[in-house]
């Protein structure tokens, strides 16, 4: 059975999603809602690359060998690709509950904890589970009303939890999460790369043009190469140290998050229960592990309420597909109670440029 | 002979499966199931964490579901998602052959590619749909696929039957669903 082309538009599911993200290209494309960063990163890249093929390459190439341009382009399309992976797609962000289900964890809760008298504020709801004969605590979100999975965390800027939650990236204008941390991770790693190659080869150019027409010639000559040289130098303080930290928390099977809440660190803290003991066979879990898909559905197509519509064709889905929970008005600031502790959950956001170096990062 | 009557255990009649032929009209007979009976309850089984964070159901039994289901058929069932869950996010050979093919290729193999864990969850919504006709329909059940609801929950629905004798019941598995509406109420008792 088939469904007939109807003139007027589909609602598809992206369009009524709650949180703070921005969809385009029909709900293919999923990224948070400020990108200015983004563009800029774009900008800086295309800019800075497009300034070496034209002035530096064409001179190397013929000077020195033709394959500086072609690993330069190739370093340039791999990162670009991941860039694009790692904004675009869904970061692994948990659907919110259902009322039927978020009805059902409290009443689970309110066995467990008892009924709170009015007035009073309830407890922190905490559940404990056993990891790898380690205990970890579960928290309960208040926007999503689920009990959020070990390593899952709630952005605060994109409003979503987010499973194996690693850090909100303004840069990259998307959160770092389970389903594509691998792509941010091979992003900045081959952007390290780039970078190195286009400053040596940039270095070597002038020096090779100076010994024949003099060092302040060829700057006049091709000025962008002293534009080249600051942004590629720049960028190697924050992109290479950057990717020499994000190796480091790999090797460990460590998320930024767990790294700056100091999860796994200090005497009386649990060890690492999700880390193989074997740093080869953590970086194959977390690069090269399977990818599970995105469940949020984000193109599949809402059942028209009119009566004079027709059900979708796709496979029949539940009665209520989205989460009827009033606007994310209540809770907004704080998915935890207020009387919890002092550490905040979430990630702060990118401005203030302590813990979150990432966001920090003084860019090229 | 009435379809998917269970002997004498109290069970109510249900359409059965064997009345159906194809994909469309097993599904016909999951939205007749929802028309002609009221929803009850819902029971959620919650993840099972004790293993890390790959994806795992709890085998524990839901005290609702006591008088509805045997414990085994259930606990068959989780263990058998537990088992395709634990396939799909299998870290081996071939998983790492298919993450450094995706890496060689700059990912744009995903573009025309179906990856392992995805043809794995088609292979379990073959088997929830499966198991829905076999087992849970005729028992009053109905299993949700855990990916709709974001691989948090296997959500059972717990349906009352307002008709209940067999034959108005399996007159609608094949009749249109105004008429099983009218059979329900008048056959309500």
């Amino acid at each position: 059975m088939s469904v007939m082309v109807v003139r007027k538009k589909v609602t598809r599911k992206w369009e009524k999603l709650p949180g703070r993200n921005t969809f385009c290209c029909d709900g293919r494309v999923m990224m948070a809602r400020q990108k200015g960063i983004f563009y800029l990163t774009l900008f800086l890249i295309l800019g800075t690359c497009t300034l070496f093929f034209a002035f530096e390459c064409r001179y190397l190439a013929v000077q020195q060998s033709p394959a500086i341009p072609v690993f330069a382009a190739m370093l340039f399309l791999f990162s670009m690709a991941t860039l694009l992976r790692a904004s675009f797609s869904d970061p692994g962000v948990i659907p919110r509950a259902l009322p039927d289900e978020a009805a059902f964890i409290e009443m689970e809760i309110e066995a467990t904890n008892g009924a709170v008298p009015q007035g009073q504020r309830p407890p922190p709801r905490i559940k404990n589970s056993q990891i790898n004969n380690q205990i970890v605590k579960l928290k309960y979100c208040y926007t999503c009303k689920i009990f959020r999975p070990p390593r899952a965390s709630h952005c605060s800027i994109c409003d979503n939890c987010v499973e194996r939650f690693d850090h909100h990236c303004p840069w990259v204008g998307n959160c770092v999460g389970k389903r594509n941390y691998r792509y941010f991770y091979l992003f900045i790693l081959s952007l390290s790369l780039l970078t190195i190659y286009v400053f040596a080869f940039n270095i070597v150019y002038v020096a090779l043009k100076s010994l024949k027409i003099g060092f302040l010639e060829t700057l006049k000559e091709t000025p962008g190469t002293v534009l080249e040289v600051l942004i590629c130098f720049f960028t190697l303080w924050s992109v290479v140290g950057l990717t020499g930290f994000h190796t480091f928390l790999v090797a460990l099977n460590q998320t930024t998050n767990e790294d700056i809440k100091g999860s796994w660190t200090g005497k009386n803290r649990v060890q690492n229960p999700y880390s193989h003991g074997n740093i080869v066979k953590n970086c194959c879990e977390v690069l090269c592990g399977p990818l599970p898909p995105s469940v949020l559905d984000r193109r599949g197509i809402l059942p028209l309420e009119e009566s004079g519509s027709r059900p979708p064709s796709t496979q029949e889905t539940s009665s209520s597909l989205l989460p009827q929970s009033p606007a994310p008005t209540e809770h907004l600031n704080s998915n935890e109670m207020p009387d919890d502790s002092s550490t905040p959950e979430e990630m702060p956001p990118p401005e203030p440029p302590e813990p979150p170096q990432e966001a920090a990062e003084a860019e090229k | 002979k009435a379809s998917g009557v269970l002997s004498g255990r109290g069970h109510k009649t249900w359409p059965g499966p064997q009345s159906l032929s194809s994909g469309v009209h097993q599904v016909h007979n999951l939205q007749e199931l929802r028309r002609s009976a009221s929803l009850a309850t819902k029971v959620f089984i919650q993840r099972d964490y004790s293993d890390g964070t790959i994806c795992q159901f709890q085998t524990k039994f839901p005290p609702e579901l006591d008088s509805r289901i045997e414990r085994q058929l259930f606990e068959e069932t989780v263990k058998t998602l537990n088992g395709f869950y634990a396939e799909a996010e299998k870290i081996g050979g071939s998983s790492y052959l298919e993450g450094c093919l995706a890496c060689a290729t700059a990912y744009f193999i995903f573009l025309c590619m179906e990856t392992h864990y995805e043809k794995v969850l088609k292979k379990i919504s073959r088997y929830i749909q499966e198991q829905n006709e076999k087992i849970f329909a005729p028992r009053g059940l109905l299993l949700t696929d855990p990916v709709e609801r974001g691989m948090r929950v296997i959500e059972i629905s717990i349906y009352e039957d307002r008709c209940s004798s067999g034959s108005s019941s399996s007159g609608s598995s094949s009749g249109s669903g105004s008429s099983s509406g009218g059979g329900g109420g008048a056959g309500a008792r």
